[in-house]
């Protein structure tokens, strides 16, 4: 490789206190206070009206914040518009000018950095050759297939050597396969260069996937954020619980708190676990599908309702006293019966105490 | 690197003040008698000579003080240099300049003209003036534009629209030329209406115009004569309904049959785009007139005398069916196309029959279009002025009375205003109820997500009559297009039959001499004047247009909707009311054009804007909204994505815009014939000139020509751009890339 041109100025990003209304009572961002370190990748994560998109383009400047202040860096960039910001973006239609040439494109944002033509072609190509598309220079948008439009619009981006570097679901438009190709690719260029990235998607298992850090939001509020494993194993409220990952929320009584040690009761069956901080009361257990024991004599009794053969696995639909939950085992060579009553336990480690809302 | 900008001056504030400076000290601050383009004043006196002096060496002579004032905003931006936008300081100094300028500009025009003062009132505080001043010029023109571009760079350096300099100084650049071209002059027509012969205000004088017999009677049901505002409505309402109706059977036929020549139906709809309005008031005459040949044919028959009939009502009726059925066609073959097979489909499978499914599914669908159709019929009837002033006979229309008030014996302004605001209520109700009642009903829609069903067939009971409906006019359209080039090659129609080419001849005779060709013909002048005027004004309309549409999809700003409003409102503004509202706007001070060049330019632009608008909004609805983004988080500003984004990939949008307003304005007559002069005459007023001194031979033949010409024109861009859709009231939008 020639001399490597393509660095990263890497800086962080802050909100303090930022909310964007659109008319008078629309409130798609609520005061939210949230910092991104630099050469971190954040993902922003949730359902869809969330608010998570907004919050991406105010980074950008394409909305301006009604309220509050971000900063790029140390420079407050609330009120500059998005050409005056150091920040790209690649869209979740790649926005790739169709009227350009793969190197054109590349080139474009360069052109209005103040690069002469030379360096900013040297920059181009070597934005391409690192998302490995060597040799694809003049071919037009519509003669690449769809992640190889990605790569491009991913290039795009990287040559600015933005301060932040933005991705709107960015794989929403791959197939299967291509997706967890193309998210590993973002994660070592994300490395390699030490960029801050800020990352919107809806899909949980690629926040988990990607993120040093994933912010969950909610109704235009953040409900939590935390590293993937952290909001994976502890989260906070039923909602990041359900939203990361499968969870069974079942209903439950806390009989005694010890210490940081809480019991539990669920049909007669007993349980302990960490209290986080939760007193003797009602509360919600959320308990993952493969954290549930199944077996025949030690827990709370219930009745297996489905049984699904989904080829690594069996799935089973359990009701009982306390609801219905939804349970995976490995066992696929001795399945159980539909109809058939058993009792269901809880892992040592992974159910989590809830406050009921 | 993209940091440094907001330290450093923006050049485009320094291009401003160097503008305005040079406006006020260096260019001719008045109107120069020659025009625009002439450049005599250089060696006659200039920079000292009253008539050319710029404004600063007037005021060095102690003449046209008033002007004085304008050297405190033009001085206040320098201090604006130097300092970071960001600063309030600068957003201040720059809106004071703005606001101080401009509306000092506009005061002193609107006060001072070419008697003194403009009002007594301000003659009653200070004075007999003793001086006077003429139209805007040159440097009045820049040191304007200089204030107001100065302006909209304070409001963006305020925030305004993120701060964009460019969007703030386009949204002001539209609302002062749209305020200026459409809605002053509809103003001061608007007071025109009110004035008594000794110049004062009265709403007794419009009241006794406004109530004239000749506008409102309703002497028509006991053998006398309707007034013109009955005979317009009525006539528009019928037109409205019949064109409809032939325009359905057009688009189905075209559409859900399996007719053989439905691309030679669809050919059609090009007629109306290059054919001047009257010209088919002039086939008629040749067809039914009193020696028209079906007239002589039925008369030798069956020994009836011939008869006057086609003048008045059924003539104007016949040819404006003839001239705006196409239209309907246009708009009802979107309408009918954008019908979702798949509703029709899945009505089938739900065991409705082809007439069932045609009588509940498709034709509520189209409900809408076909009041589009309707209204759109109705205006374009109202604001027709070719065909009744050629047909008319003794059935008075508005259109045609307006002028009769303005250039006939009569010369009475204030009835002219009368009628004009009459006839813009109807059209402006019209427009109003078509925005009000259809702005969110639309059932057609085109998602973009392929619909790969097929139409089905029309059911037999209705296909029959339809066809028959649709061939039968087919076909007396081609007679009448026929009739038009055979007259243009016959001696004298109805009298003597031999075919000649000398029509043509007197039209476009030239010889070749020694200095180059020589333009003998009668039509060359008026033809290279239209050919120069629309050639000046296509690409400013299609340059207005494209930065509205621009803003309209592309843009939040407040005020939006009325901006809206007011670009789209010259469409239900006929040509009529444009043409008088201008001559009775622009024939005094401030803006001076009547008699010149400019003025036609002028009104075509505003004219025909409305169509360059809606053919950007059509194609930029089509261009994702993220690549615009995508430039602007690359760093390129809002210009420099115009430019380098959306009008390369509008190139064929901006192209059949381009043509479009060319052909517009060749064919244009409603507001050209108010505002020709000897210098500048057009084609169309022209052949009107020739049809009233009974001419038909040279008028039809130079039509024939335009008609050619135009032909060519919107050939070669057909092969320029592809397949475009160039419609008239059809968006002309086109396939841009995915």
């Amino acid at each position: 490789m020639s001399e490597k041109l393509l660095g990263s100025k890497a800086a962080p990003v802050r909100f303090e206190g930022v909310s964007k209304v659109y008319g008078k009572h629309v409130v798609a961002v609520d005061k939210i206070d949230l910092h991104v370190e630099a050469g971190k990748l954040v993902t922003l994560l949730g359902p869809s009206g969330c608010g998570k998109t907004t919050t991406l383009r105010m980074i950008a400047g394409l909305e301006m914040a009604t309220t509050g202040r971000i900063l790029i860096g140390d420079r407050d960039v609330t009120t500059l518009p998005a050409t005056d910001r150091d920040v790209s973006m690649v869209f979740q239609s790649y926005a790739l000018f169709p009227h350009m040439s793969v190197l054109e494109n590349v080139m474009y944002g360069l052109k209005f950095s103040g690069f002469d033509k030379a360096e900013a072609r040297a920059r181009a190509i070597q934005g391409l050759e690192l998302v490995g598309l060597k040799g694809y220079n003049d071919r037009l948008p519509s003669e690449l297939s769809g992640g190889q439009q990605q790569r491009v619009a991913v290039a795009r981006a990287l040559a600015l050597e933005p301060q932040v570097l933005l991705f709107d679901e960015p794989l929403s438009n791959l197939d299967a396969k291509l997706r967890r190709q193309v998210r590993e690719d973002i994660r070592a260029i994300q490395q390699d260069l030490g960029l801050t990235v800020v990352y919107v998607t809806h899909d949980q298992e690629e926040a988990l996937a990607v993120s040093d850090e994933i912010v969950v939001m909610r109704n235009a509020s953040i409900a939590q954020i935390g590293s993937p494993r952290s909001l994976y194993d502890e989260p906070v409220d039923t909602f990041v619980a359900d939203f990361i990952g499968e969870a069974n929320l079942i209903p439950c009584q806390i009989t005694s708190v010890e210490g940081d040690t809480a019991t539990i009761e669920i049909e007669g069956h007993s349980h302990s676990l960490p209290s986080r901080g939760l007193a003797v009361g009602p509360a919600i257990l959320a308990v993952r599908p493969s954290r549930l024991v199944i077996s025949e004599d030690h827990g709370a009794p219930a009745r297996v309702a489905k049984a699904t053969y989904v080829g690594v696995r069996m799935e089973y639909t359990l009701e009982g006293g306390f609801g219905q939950v939804f349970a995976v085992q490995d066992d696929v060579d001795t399945p159980l019966e539909v109809g058939s009553d058993v009792r269901l336990a809880f892992a040592k480690n992974g159910p989590v105490l809830l406050p009921v809302e | 690197m993209r940091n440094d900008s907001a330290k450093t001056t923006h050049p485009v504030l320094i291009f401003w003040i160097v503008a305005g400076w040079l406006g006020y000290c260096v260019l001719p601050w008045y109107g120069v008698e020659d025009g625009l383009f002439s450049f005599v004043w250089l060696l006659e006196g200039y920079p000292f000579d009253e008539d050319f002096a710029p404004a600063a060496f007037l005021i060095g002579q102690g003449e046209k003080l008033w002007l004085a004032p304008l050297l405190i905003p033009l001085a206040l931006p320098l201090f604006a240099l130097g300092r970071v936008k960001s600063d309030p300081r600068y957003a201040q100094l720059l809106i004071l300049s703005g606001v101080l300028g401009f509306g000092w500009l506009i005061a002193q025009g609107f006060g001072i003209g070419i008697r003194g003062f403009s009002y007594e009132w301000l003659e009653a505080l200070f004075g007999e003036l003793g001086d006077r001043q003429y139209g805007m010029g040159y440097g009045a023109m820049i040191a304007a534009a200089a204030f107001l571009f100065l302006l909209t760079q304070g409001i963006a350096a305020r925030g305004a629209v993120n701060g964009d300099v460019f969007v703030v100084s386009a949204i002001g650049g539209i609302i002062v030329i749209v305020t200026a071209f459409v809605f002053f002059p509809i103003a001061k027509m608007l007071f025109a209406a009110f004035v008594t012969e000794d110049g004062a205000y009265s709403i007794s004088v419009f009241a006794a115009k406004f109530f004239d017999d000749r506008l409102w009677g309703l002497g028509c049901f006991f053998g006398a004569r309707c007034g013109a505002a009955w005979n317009s409505l009525f006539l528009a309402v019928l037109v409205g309904l019949i064109t409809t109706v032939l325009g359905l059977a057009f688009a189905l036929v075209v559409t859900r049959s399996g007719f053989r020549f439905k691309r030679g139906m669809r050919a059609l709809t090009v007629l109306p785009i290059i054919t001047p309005p009257f010209v088919i008031g002039l086939a008629l005459i040749l067809l039914f007139g009193l020696s028209g040949s079906v007239t002589v044919f039925f008369a030798d028959m069956f020994g009836v005398q011939p008869t006057r009939w086609l003048y008045g009502m059924p003539g104007i009726l016949i040819a404006q069916t003839l001239a705006f059925t196409p239209i309907a066609f246009l708009v009802l073959i979107g309408v009918v196309e954008g019908v979702s097979p798949s509703m029709e489909e899945a009505a089938q499978t739900l065991r409705a029959n082809r007439w069932q499914t045609f009588r509940t599914v498709s034709l509520p669908l189209m409900r809408p279009g076909l009041a589009n159709a309707f209204l759109l019929g109705f205006i374009e009837s109202m604001a027709d002025f070719g065909n009744p002033l050629v047909l008319g006979g003794n059935f008075d229309v508005l259109s045609t009375e307006i002028f009769f008030a303005i250039v006939g014996a009569q010369y009475d302004q204030g009835r002219a205003a009368v009628l004009a605001m009459v006839l813009l209520f109807f059209t402006l109700s019209a427009f109003y109820a078509q925005r009000a009642w259809l702005g969110k009903k639309s059932y057609t829609t085109v998602s973009g997500k392929g619909d790969s069903g097929v139409h089905p067939l029309m059911p037999a009971g209705l296909a029959i009559p339809v066809l028959a409906i649709a061939i039968g006019w087919a076909l007396f359209t081609a007679v009448v297009y026929g009739m038009i080039i055979y007259g243009s090659i016959v001696e004298l129609w109805g009298v003597d039959n031999s075919l000649t080419l000398k029509h043509y001849v007197t039209a476009f005779s030239f010889r070749l001499e020694d200095e180059g060709i020589r333009w003998t013909g009668a039509a060359w002048d008026s033809f290279w004047t239209t050919i120069t005027i629309a050639a000046i004004a296509a690409p400013l309309t299609a340059a207005v247009g494209l930065v509205t549409a621009y803003l309209l999809t592309r843009q939040n700003f407040a005020g939006k909707n009325s901006f809206e409003f007011g670009t789209m409102l010259s469409f239900a503004i006929p040509g009529t009311v444009i043409g008088v509202s201008y001559i009775l706007a622009f024939n005094v001070p401030p803006i001076e054009i009547t008699g010149t060049g400019i003025i036609l330019v002028v009104s075509f632009i505003f004219r025909n804007m409305p169509v360059g608008v809606r053919a950007g909004i059509a194609s930029m609805s089509q261009l994702d909204k993220s690549l615009d983004e995508s430039s602007l988080t690359l760093g390129a500003n809002s210009w420099q994505t115009f430019r380098n984004v959306i009008l390369p990939l509008l190139r064929p949008a901006i192209l059949a815009a381009l043509v479009y307003s060319f052909v517009r304005a060749m064919t244009a007559i409603s507001a050209v014939i108010f505002l020709v002069s000897a210098e500048y005459d057009m084609a169309t007023s022209y052949i009107i000139g020739r049809v009233e001194n009974n001419d038909y031979g040279l008028a039809i033949a130079y039509s024939t020509t335009l008609i050619f010409v135009m032909l060519v024109a919107v050939g070669m861009l057909q092969l320029l751009v592809g397949r475009v859709q160039i419609g008239r009231r059809t968006q002309l939008g086109t396939e841009t890339s995915k």
